[in-house]
């Protein structure tokens, strides 16, 4: 045999191997939210403790493409940082695939700004105001007379959609908003711009930015947003996060949801800043 | 023996040739037919459709008017030249307002409840799945998107509800404005560079100085981007006294850095190149060795030149990450450099993820790969014709 009838069979092992990829029953594929990712990506690993058998992985890329990926068949949970739209529910049983919505966590959102930004609490009117670009000085506000710089996520974003959905009511936000492509570059943008503002998930906020208190009721109570305060529901900025699979998975995937309800693991989950799912 | 190695080798080389430029047409043909189907497509969701109540003498719409309807501007149908009546704009959403978000949520009794609200509001329009519609409901025709809303409308709401608006002309703009910054940028130096590196430096700093600037050329994108946007951005912002650092200038600066090591290293062989004999013959004629260079050499060179600018700027214009982390991504239409732009690739990356394949919003992010390709190709032909101008002038 000489050097290349080797690396010929070499590569057909290997390409055998690929092909052999195990028992499909022992195999969980997650995918979906960025937002869920540090918690499904949790759990996953303290199941695997738990059972070294199951083979699970875990992909993010945003909740419309997970929920995509259950319509095709791809993907056996979809992660969801927003509910089905009508139109994915009437897809999805026009494909004859029932389904199923599990709360399997909470999150808050905060609004941040930079540190030496003086305003410290802002209305959901005035909030509404800044994103959609009707108030564009800080002045307006009682700060420095400084231009807003909005920053927002990219509108393939779930956390996007429904900060557009509760804060905007819907509208678009201003058409010079700068968007970000993802979370870790949206918080080195507001700590290096003195005038911005945007909003992230609790779990990504560090000292480099600071929260702003918001009020749901025109200015009579503001509210930290804390996890404390989202655990006492006095938060109002907080939103459920789904898992979706479907009913015929339900079987085999039902010893790991349990798992993932379980009061221990849904403890677990405030340690990465996020909220359980179960009666906070 | 060695002959029939050799028809294999020909053979071999002739289909992977062929398979190649078979690739590069297959790749071209999915794209065009991929991007001009946006102009078949509506401006409503997949699927969607029109309604008025049935009363109402509406047949077409298109989208401005939809939008103007649904942003509160339009508020009476004597303006698209009906009677006069209040307009009660209806979506998915109005449910939630109205607290019937468990109604909504039960798709076998919603069409019912849709129809006895379209019938009972005569000022009523509505986009709605059409799934949820009955047979009889009163539909309004949506006029496609025109190319002439893609290239010329201001606002890219690619994934707004109910209506999207899909302006690329700020977009285009935006990377037309970054490109020409990196020009302007990238040109000077890279030709500063180009010359110093061919005729002053001593062989010794050349040995160390050129490798490194083509080692700049291996550099990832990203980590351009994360330099620039950790560095460039907040000096920019300073320098300028801006709100924002993330502008189309920080995106040009980035971007000729990006463009320098193919400009540099094309240009000094454009250099190189010119025959010693010429210079010589300059130098001859009692030129001194500044004259040379910007009299003799570097008309001499010229063609070279120009062709390793269009080339570096040809890979600048395709650059999406760097791009995407340091010019703000704001799609508005910029009128100095200090302001944030969007860019083309910029856009495909950050939106294709989540549109749904064959939907409006996935054609409309084909389109913009189409235009993006029109620009490289046209970059790329104008490296061609200046090339091959420059051999005729050596031929004369």
């Amino acid at each position: 045999m000489n050097q290349g009838q080797i690396f010929l069979a070499a590569l057909l092992f290997l390409f055998i191997g690929c092909l052999s990829k195990g028992n499909p029953e022992s195999e969980i594929k997650i995918k979906g939210s960025d937002t869920l990712l540090p918690v499904s990506q949790q759990f996953s690993e303290l199941y695997l403790e738990k059972a070294p058998e199951i083979r699970i992985s875990v992909v993010g890329g945003g909740s419309g493409v997970g929920i995509e990926a259950l319509m095709q068949g791809t993907t056996n949970i979809a992660m969801s940082s927003r509910k089905l739209k009508i139109q994915e529910k009437i897809e999805l049983e026009d494909l004859h695939k029932p389904w199923v919505e599990l709360t399997v966590a909470n999150d808050a959102l905060a609004v941040i700004v930079h540190p030496e930004n003086p305003i410290k609490k802002l209305t959901k009117e005035q909030l509404k105001s800044i994103f959609t670009g009707k108030i564009v000085n800080w002045k307006d506000l009682g700060g420095k007379d400084q231009k807003i710089v909005v920053y927002s996520r990219e509108s393939s974003s779930g956390t996007f959609e429904f900060f557009k959905e509760l804060i905007l009511d819907g509208q678009d936000f201003a058409s010079n908003t700068l968007m970000m492509s993802a979370t870790g570059l949206l918080m080195q943008a507001i700590s290096q711009t003195e005038s911005s503002i945007a909003y992230v998930g609790l779990a990504y906020v560090n000292k480099s930015v600071s929260k702003v208190a918001v009020s749901f009721d025109s200015g009579e109570t503001f509210v930290m947003p804390e996890l404390a305060t989202a655990l006492n529901k006095t938060y109002p900025i907080t939103r459920p996060l789904y898992f979706y699979y479907l009913k015929q998975d339900s079987a085999r995937l039902s010893d790991f949801l349990t798992f993932i309800k379980s009061p221990e693991q849904q403890n677990e989950i405030l340690k990465i800043g996020y909220l359980p799912a179960v009666s906070y | 023996m060695k002959k029939k190695s050799d028809t294999l080798v020909s053979i071999l080389i002739r289909l992977s040739g062929f398979t190649s430029t078979f690739l590069v047409f297959a790749i071209v043909f999915f794209l065009f037919r991929e991007g001009i189907v946006l102009f078949n497509k509506k401006p409503v969701t997949e699927n969607y459709a029109v309604v008025v109540h049935s009363s109402n003498l509406l047949k077409k719409i298109n989208s401005e008017e939809l939008k103007g309807i649904y942003d509160g501007k339009i508020k009476n149908w004597k303006s698209l030249g009906l009677e006069n009546q209040e307009i009660i704009p209806f979506s998915l959403r109005s449910f939630e307002k109205t607290g019937n978000e468990e109604l909504a949520e039960n798709l076998s009794t919603l069409p019912f409840l849709i129809d006895s609200i379209v019938r009972s509001t005569p000022g009523i329009i509505a986009v709605l799945p059409k799934k949820l519609l009955s047979n009889n409901a009163h539909l309004v025709e949506v006029k496609t998107i025109s190319i002439g809303d893609f290239f010329l409308d201001k606002n890219w709401y690619p994934t707004s509800n109910p209506v999207q608006e899909y302006g690329a002309l700020p977009i285009i703009l935006g990377t037309l404005w970054v490109t020409f910054g990196a020009i302007l940028f990238a040109l000077p130096l890279g030709i500063s560079v180009a010359i110093y590196l061919s005729e002053i430096a001593r062989p010794s700093t050349r040995k160390i100085v050129k490798p490194l600037i083509e080692l700049l050329a291996g550099i990832p994108s990203v980590v351009y981007g994360f330099f620039g946007l950790v560095v460039l951005v907040p000096m920019v912002k300073k320098m300028f006294e801006l709100s924002v650092g993330e502008t189309a200038l920080t995106g040009s600066i980035l971007l000729g850095i990006i463009a320098l090591p193919t400009i540099i290293t094309i240009a000094e062989d454009a250099i190189n190149n010119v025959p010693g004999s010429i210079r010589e013959a300059s130098l001859a004629l009692g030129a001194t060795q500044w004259q040379t260079i910007l009299r003799v050499v570097i008309p001499y060179a010229s063609g070279g030149i120009t062709a390793g600018t269009v080339l570096g700027i040809g890979r600048a214009v395709g650059e999406t990450m760097a791009v995407l982390m340091v010019t703000g991504n704001a799609a508005v239409i910029p009128t100095t450099f200090l302001e944030p732009v969007r860019t083309l690739p910029a856009t495909i990356a950050a939106e294709l993820g989540e549109a749904p394949v064959g939907g409006a919003h996935y054609n409309a992010l084909f389109m913009i790969g189409v235009v993006l390709f029109v620009l490289t190709l046209g970059i790329n032909l104008s490296v061609d014709i200046i090339s091959r101008r420059s051999s005729l002038k050596l031929k004369r």
